[in-house]
Order: C-alpha cells, then structure tokens, then sequence
C-alpha cells in the first residue's frame, strides 16, 4: 500500500480502532463551529447594515428584552454538556482508561530519545529483560542487562515498528533525555514520552501498511528529523518478520 | 537660566519628566512605544523564520549573508537558530509585547483618567515597574549574542529540554525581572482602582475598561508567583545542581546527566500551566475592556448588559485557575484528572459566549460611525469567535489528542491574539491617540492599515487549520522531513507570503503614528463624543489629570438619552 497516499488536506486515512472516535468528534464539532459562525455572521451583517448611521435617525437607548440575550449562552452550554457527556467522556474512557488485557495483546516498551525511537520486544521468552542506563552505549542502546537470562533473546528495533493488523499492541512509553511526543497521524495516537515515567499506550490498528510516526513535543534540534516508520503486517507476515530478527545483545553463550 | 521648577509632583526636569517619570501618562506612553517596538521585532523573528518553513533548507535572501555562519550557515537558518527564533518569538510576543502593551500602556494611561484620579495610588512603585520591565526585556534580547545564544526550548521551557539547552539561564533571569514588573504593576492598578476613584463613581458606574484592568490585575497577582516560583527552581536545576526537574537515570546523548535526584518533568508543566493559562485572560482581558469603550462610543447607545459583561469577567477569571491541565491531557498525567479538566474548560467558555452575545447586541439599535477604530472593534468580534470556536476541539481531551501540538494549536492561539487581542489593541491606539497627543491620526492610513492588516491576519492563520487537521506538528525546524506533512506544504508559502505582506500593512500604521503625533490634525478634548471621563480633562492631560476632582453622576454610557440636547450625557455633568 502506498503511504503517501494516507495523507492530504485534511485528516489521514484512519488506520485504528479508536481513530474513528477521535474523528467523529472533530467532525461534528467543525460542523457545529461552521454552522454558529454563519449564523452568527448573517446576523453580525444584519446589524451592522440596518443600524448604520443615517441622519436623523437617532440610537436607541432602551435595549430590548436583557432575557433573550442569554440563549446563546444556554444553547452554547446545552451543546457543550450534550458534547461532554455524549462523547468526550466515554470516548475518553475507551481510549484512554481501558488498556487492553495482556493475553489478548502485543506488549511492548518504547524508548525516545534525541532523536530515534526504540522499541522493544521481549522475544520468543515472552519476558522483557532488565534495562539499566548505567549500561547504555553505542551497541546497546537501551542499556540491556547481559546477566539478565531474560533479556538474552530481546528484540531490539529503532525507528521501525513492527505490529499485526487486528490486535492491540500496548506499550509502555518512555524517554531516556527529553521529553518527546509518540505521534501516529493514521492511528490518531498521541502520547507524551516522559523521562522518569512511563505511561501506558495502546491502540489497534485496523489497516495493514506503512505509517509514519512523528515526534510532537519539541525535543531540540532534531525535533523535524525525529521520525519512524510502523509497519503493520497481517499476522502470519508479523511471526515470520519476529522469527528473522537477532537478540539485541551478542551471544555468549 | 534653566531653574527647576518645584510643584507638588515634584522635580520636572527631562530626566525625571521623560525619563524616570512618576507620572501614569507618561509611564503608559513609556510602555506603549517600548511594547510596539517589541511586537516589531518579534514579529522580524518570525518572518525570517517563516521563510524556512516557506523554503526549507534555501537561504533566506538579504538577511541570510548578515547572520553569522553559527546562525545560518551559508545564509540557511540553521535549526538551533530556529528553535531560538520560536521560542523567542512566544516569550517576546506574550511578556514583552501585547500584555505591556494591553496592561502597561492601556492600563496605566486609560485606567486613572476614566476613574478620575490625579495618578496612580503608588507613582514610584509605578516608574520602576517600567524600570524592571525594560532591562528584563533588553537582558531577553541580549541572550541572542551571547555564545550559546538564546533560548530554544520553547515559550513554555519544557524541562529536562530547558536544563540542557544553551540559552535558559539569560531567559530565566529575565524572566524573574518582567514578572516582577508585573507584579508591581498589578498591585498599583487593584489599590488605585478601589481606592482613587473620584466621588460619585461606585463599581457599578466604572467603565467596561476599568472592570476588564480589574480583573485583569487579579490574575497577575495570583497568577505570577507560581511561575516565579518555579524559574527559580529551574534556574537552580541549571546552576546549582539541583534536580527540581530532572528525573533520575538521565541519559543525554550517552551521557549520564550528573543530576539524578529524581525530580519530576511534570511539576513543571502544572505549575507552568498554572500560570499561563490565566495568563490568556491576561492577554484578552484588557482587549474586550477596549472594544466594550469603541463600540459604546461609536453606536451612540449604552452598551448591552453592562452587569453581565463584568459578571461574565469575573467569572472567567475566577475559572481560569482551574483549567490548565488541559494544556496536559497528553502529557503523561493521570487520565483520570482529564474529565475534570474537560469539563471546567467547557464551562469557562460560557462566559466568553456572554461577552460577545453582549457585544454584539450592542449593535442593534445603534448609529453605528464606522470610524477607523470602530472598524477594529467589529473586526475582533468574528475572528475573536473563531479564535474561541476552535478552541473548543482542543478543550474536549479526546479530540485534543490528536489535535495537541499541532499547527492547529498555533491557528487557534494566534487568532486569540492577533485577530483578537492585537487587533483591539490597535483600535485602541486609533481611539485614545487622540487624548495622548491631543491631535488625530490620518483617518485613510487608518483603514489602508486595517484592511491590509485584517486580510493578511487571516492568510497567515487560517491555513494553520487545514495544516494542523493534516497532522502538521508544531516547532518543526523543516517541515518536509516528514512524509505527512507534505501535501499541506503549499500553504506555508501561502502563510509566510502573507506574513510577509502583513509587515508592509503595517508601514501606514508606523508612519501614520509618528507623523500623527507631531504633525496630525489638532483635536479638541473629547473629538469622539463619549461620555467617560478620561474625555474630561485637556488632551493630552496635564500632570494631575483634573483640573477639579470630577464628580460622577452617572454609569458610564449614557448615549442618546431621551429628552437631552447631545447624544451624549458625560459622567461628569450634572444633570
Ligand atoms: C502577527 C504576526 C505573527 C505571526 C506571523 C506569528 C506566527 C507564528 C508561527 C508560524 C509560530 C510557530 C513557530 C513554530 O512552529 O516553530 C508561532 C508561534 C508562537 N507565537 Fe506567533 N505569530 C504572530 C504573532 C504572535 C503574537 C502577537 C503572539 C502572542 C501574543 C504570538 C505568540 C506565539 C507563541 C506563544 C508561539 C509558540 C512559540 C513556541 O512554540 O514556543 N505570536 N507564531
Ligand atoms: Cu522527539
Ligand atoms: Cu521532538
């Protein structure tokens, strides 16, 4: 699938479970803001027409009915609390407080930094191995404890995700430096990668392909450069891309 | 020969008539051309860094041959170089330009002639908060030659970017320098306002004004000390060693980072927020206080809902201390805080509906004169409404998630304070030039600046919708680096041109206020016809304002009222 293709002057193609939610949102709030501008337009044109200064035409002093003028407040206030309860809050609550449970998704870590992303997969063990900074160099690169059996078979990847169409992938978001922004415009996700934290993320993809993550918080003079690549496979593709890939850390034994 | 002259005021030679004056008025003009002048030139940064995002990677003509080659090399901006042009560009705009601009010129001159008091309630106080603000704001500048340069971490200084980025320590020391201008400021306009107003002027009869400088006040005084707080910390983080900010297990570029004390990036960011959120009221405040007077004096009818117009205010000063995580929805903070925060955002902007609702039926029944500032207060009306209608999208956390730190986020901030606040503010310069110098300024520059500059406004920001609903982030030194944000690239081109025509509509404005203020049109006291009372006195006022404490017999927009010969009936007049 051609990836240039997801994007243009408007929102991308939507590529996840949850983008849909996101999208309708956006949606029926520029419908409504379009519709209360033009409204409120004619009516600002109107006025300013019918209540030019002519000559000898004095101004009013009395207003007309003070009541009337707090309809738009209430409707404006209506609209929101529909829009608050309706949407925002159970969208909020799918998306953003249910993760999916462990058995039923791909669990992950991402690592940002000045200026890549890693990811890492816990390997055919199925355990992530124990990360230390005190051991992160230029060959490995997220610190991987080699006295750790379980990170012996870690995979490692930087600036490409791999995942399967179909399934949730969680991960815990992290930053060694800066903060950074996880950014995917296709899956509508975006999460602030915090140093000193990490902050659980899902999404599911629904579309297999090639997307594009991009960093949203400014994180120095690479921020624009700060890009990477999720490749969405079918499942079969996905096993068969996980079984090519080495161990992080070289073989001792 | 030249004996000084002793009155009341005291001394009145150049140096303390011009220069360390205590005199409101002249303090306000002292505000008024230093923020103009830092508007300009944060407006200069943002048109050289408008050609990189135009032209990525092509050096910038003219300019680029006279950067140094650490700035731009080979005349390309390079993008430390533009990252400092952002980050400066918002602290200048914001701290430097519009609120000086909006409180400290506006404020300082408009708010003691329309109470009818001599001066404000601490004079002195009043000379050094221009006397801190203008180092704070030179030591800003100055960070540009120092050898790391200026900051570039971002207006909002996100720690741990803002500890290990060159440049912070100037732009914090500055900092601490223009909010305790602030603060000294915002303590004399709360005293002079409750305590100088002349008899007969209850709360109920102060102008839209005065009650919009009130308000304003109070969210500086409660507003700034966290942020004052907090620089210091981050100044500590930089300097002494100390890690307010900065988690443990820090690893820079490979580096281990010496701090590992296990701070915490997020403290920032609420306290930050804290701030800066009322700091946008800050921002508008004083501008609607603006277009409430033009749009009084120009439909020559009281306002509409006087009482709700400052209820509503209130109201959203009083809120606008507990929205600011929604700057945070994405950050990392619990998920849980979201719907609190989503909810009092959506409230807050009720009152803001109020306020135009109110504006606006001003109009009707009206006589409406479309006087060159008129014309800018009906202009902030709809392009302020889509400054607020598209703030509504990023207050709702689920969409906000997508939408955060776009070029969506830049359209709908800027057109609150361009299309909004700078936009008022201009007609208030056109409004009260009149009593600074007592003489007028040219009536057609007037509408050849609004025109071109109402046009290019919306050229600049309205394609940041379209940009921002594409994905285009934010702070992106070259914006054709990724794929996503390639089909919406035309519309930089589109943007910068304008921004770049936006400069020249700007030239009748400079021209036309310099000519003007010795060479325009001479005017009487009140050549409007209002009724407040800062169209009392001479213009401009002389030291003391009044030359008898006037007495306040009425609210402040008595337009056409039956059975009287004008249609105007001034405060100040009895009967
Ligand atoms: C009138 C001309 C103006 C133009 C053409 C303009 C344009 C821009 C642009 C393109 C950016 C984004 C820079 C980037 O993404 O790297 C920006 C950022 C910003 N602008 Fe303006 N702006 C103008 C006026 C103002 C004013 C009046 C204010 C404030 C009162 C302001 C405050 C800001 C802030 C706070 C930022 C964010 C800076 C940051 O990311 O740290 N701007 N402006
Ligand atoms: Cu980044
Ligand atoms: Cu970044």
């Amino acid at each position: 699938m051609e990836q240039a293709s997801n994007y243009g002057w408007s929102l991308p193609v939507a590529a996840s479970t949850f983008a849909k939610d996101i999208d309708f949102g956006i949606n029926i709030i520029h419908v409504a803001m379009f519709a209360i501008f033009i409204l409120w337009g004619i009516y600002f044109t109107y006025m300013l027409v019918k209540y030019r200064h002519k000559e000898g035409v004095p101004a009013r002093y009395k207003h007309g009915g003070v009541l009337w003028s707090f309809v738009p407040d209430i409707v404006v206030l209506v609209f929101e609390l529909t829009l608050i309860f309706l949407y925002a809050i159970p969208s909020w609550s799918r998306i953003k407080m249910s993760v999916p449970p462990a058995g039923k998704s791909l669990v992950l870590e991402v690592v940002a930094e000045q200026f890549a992303w890693s990811i890492h997969y816990p390997g055919p063990d199925g355990k992530f191995g124990r990360k230390d900074p005190k051991l992160v160099n230029a060959s490995n690169v997220l610190g991987l404890d080699p006295h750790d059996p379980a990170a012996k078979d870690d995979i490692v990847t930087v600036n490409e995700l791999h995942i399967p169409v179909g399934k949730p992938t969680v991960f815990n978001l992290t930053s060694k430096d800066v903060i950074h922004s996880f950014f995917v415009p296709e899956f509508r996700i975006k999460q602030d990668a915090m140093p000193g934290m990490r902050v659980p993320v899902w999404f599911e993809p629904t579309m297999a392909g090639k997307f594009e993550i991009g960093c949203a918080q400014l994180c120095g003079f690479g921020h624009a450069l700060m890009r990477g690549d999720v490749f969405v496979h079918s499942p079969e593709e996905f096993e068969a891309w996980l079984s090519e890939q080495k161990p992080a850390l070289p073989q001792t034994s | 020969m030249a004996h000084k002259k002793h009155d009341a005021h005291g001394s009145q030679d150049f140096i303390s008539k011009y220069v360390f004056s205590v005199d409101h008025k002249v303090i306000g003009l002292q505000y008024l051309i230093t923020s103009l002048l830092f508007l300009l030139f944060g407006f200069i940064l943002l048109m050289i860094l408008r050609w990189q995002l135009a032209y990525p990677g092509q050096p910038i003509p003219l300019i680029g041959r006279l950067l140094s080659d650490n700035l731009a090399p080979g005349g390309v901006l390079s993008p430390t170089f533009y990252n400092a042009l952002g980050a400066m560009h918002g602290t200048i705009m914001i701290f430097l330009g519009v609120v000086p601009l909006g409180v400290g010129a506006f404020g300082n001159y408009i708010l003691p002639l329309q109470i009818g008091a001599p001066d404000m309630a601490f004079p002195r106080l009043n000379m050094m908060s221009y006397w801190v603000y203008l180092p704070g704001g030179m030591l800003m500048l100055l960070s540009f030659f120092l050898p790391g340069g200026a900051a570039q971490s971002g207006w909002t200084s996100y720690p741990p970017l803002s500890v290990i980025n060159p440049g912070q320590t100037v732009w914090l020391l500055a900092m601490l320098l223009i909010i305790t201008s602030s603060l000294l400021g915002s303590i004399n306009f709360l005293v002079t306002a409750l305590n100088m107003r002349a008899p007969g002027m209850s709360l109920w009869r102060m102008p839209v004004f005065v009650w919009a400088q009130l308000v304003t006040a109070v969210l500086l005084l409660l507003a700034f000390p966290p942020l004052q707080a907090a620089a210091i910390l981050q100044f500590m983080d930089r300097v002494a060693g100390t890690s307010f900010y900065l988690p443990a297990n820090l690893v820079v570029f490979g580096e281990t980072v010496r701090a590992a004390g296990g701070g915490l990036p997020l403290l920032w960011q609420h306290l930050f927020w804290f701030l800066a959120h009322p700091e946008v009221y800050v921002l508008i405040l004083p501008a609607m206080g603006i277009v409430a007077e033009i749009i009084a004096a120009n439909t020559r009818k009281p306002i509409f809902g006087y009482k709700e117009i400052v209820g509503a205010m209130i109201f959203l000063g009083g809120m606008s201390f507990v929205v600011w995580a929604h700057h945070m929805f994405v950050s990392g903070m619990s998920p849980k805080l979201s719907n609190f925060f989503l909810i009092t955002t959506m409230i807050i902007s009720v009152p803001s509906v109020a306020l135009l609702t109110c504006l606006i039926f001003s109009l009707r029944g009206g006589s409406i004169r479309f006087t060159t500032p008129m014309l800018f207060a009906l202009a902030f009306l709809p392009l302020f409404g889509i400054g607020g209608l598209t703030g509504l999208p990023l207050g709702l956390s689920t969409t906000d998630i997508y939408l955060h730190d776009t070029y969506y986020v830049i359209g709908h901030f800027h057109y609150v304070v361009v299309t909004g606040s700078i936009i008022a503010l201009m007609g208030g310069v056109y409004h009260w030039f009149p009593k600074w110098f007592g003489r007028r300024m040219d009536d057609f520059w007037g509408k050849v600046h609004f025109w071109g500059s109402v046009i290019c406004m919306n050229g600049v920001f309205f394609p940041m919708f379209i940009q921002g609903l594409s994905g285009v982030q934010r702070r992106l030194y070259d914006p054709t680096a990724q794929l996503h944000n390639l089909p919406t690239q035309p519309l930089n081109i589109v943007s910068s041109v304008f921004a770049w025509l936006l400069f020249v509509a700007q030239i009748p404005f400079i021209w036309n206020f310099f000519y003007s203020m010795f060479k325009g049109k001479k005017t009487e006291e009140n050549p409007w016809k209002a009724t407040t009372l800062e169209w009392a006195c001479p213009s401009p006022p002389p030291h003391g304002n009044f030359e008898k404490t006037p007495h306040v017999y009425r609210g402040p927009y008595e337009y056409s009222v039956p059975g009287h010969k004008n249609d105007w009936t001034p405060q100040h007049v009895e009967a």
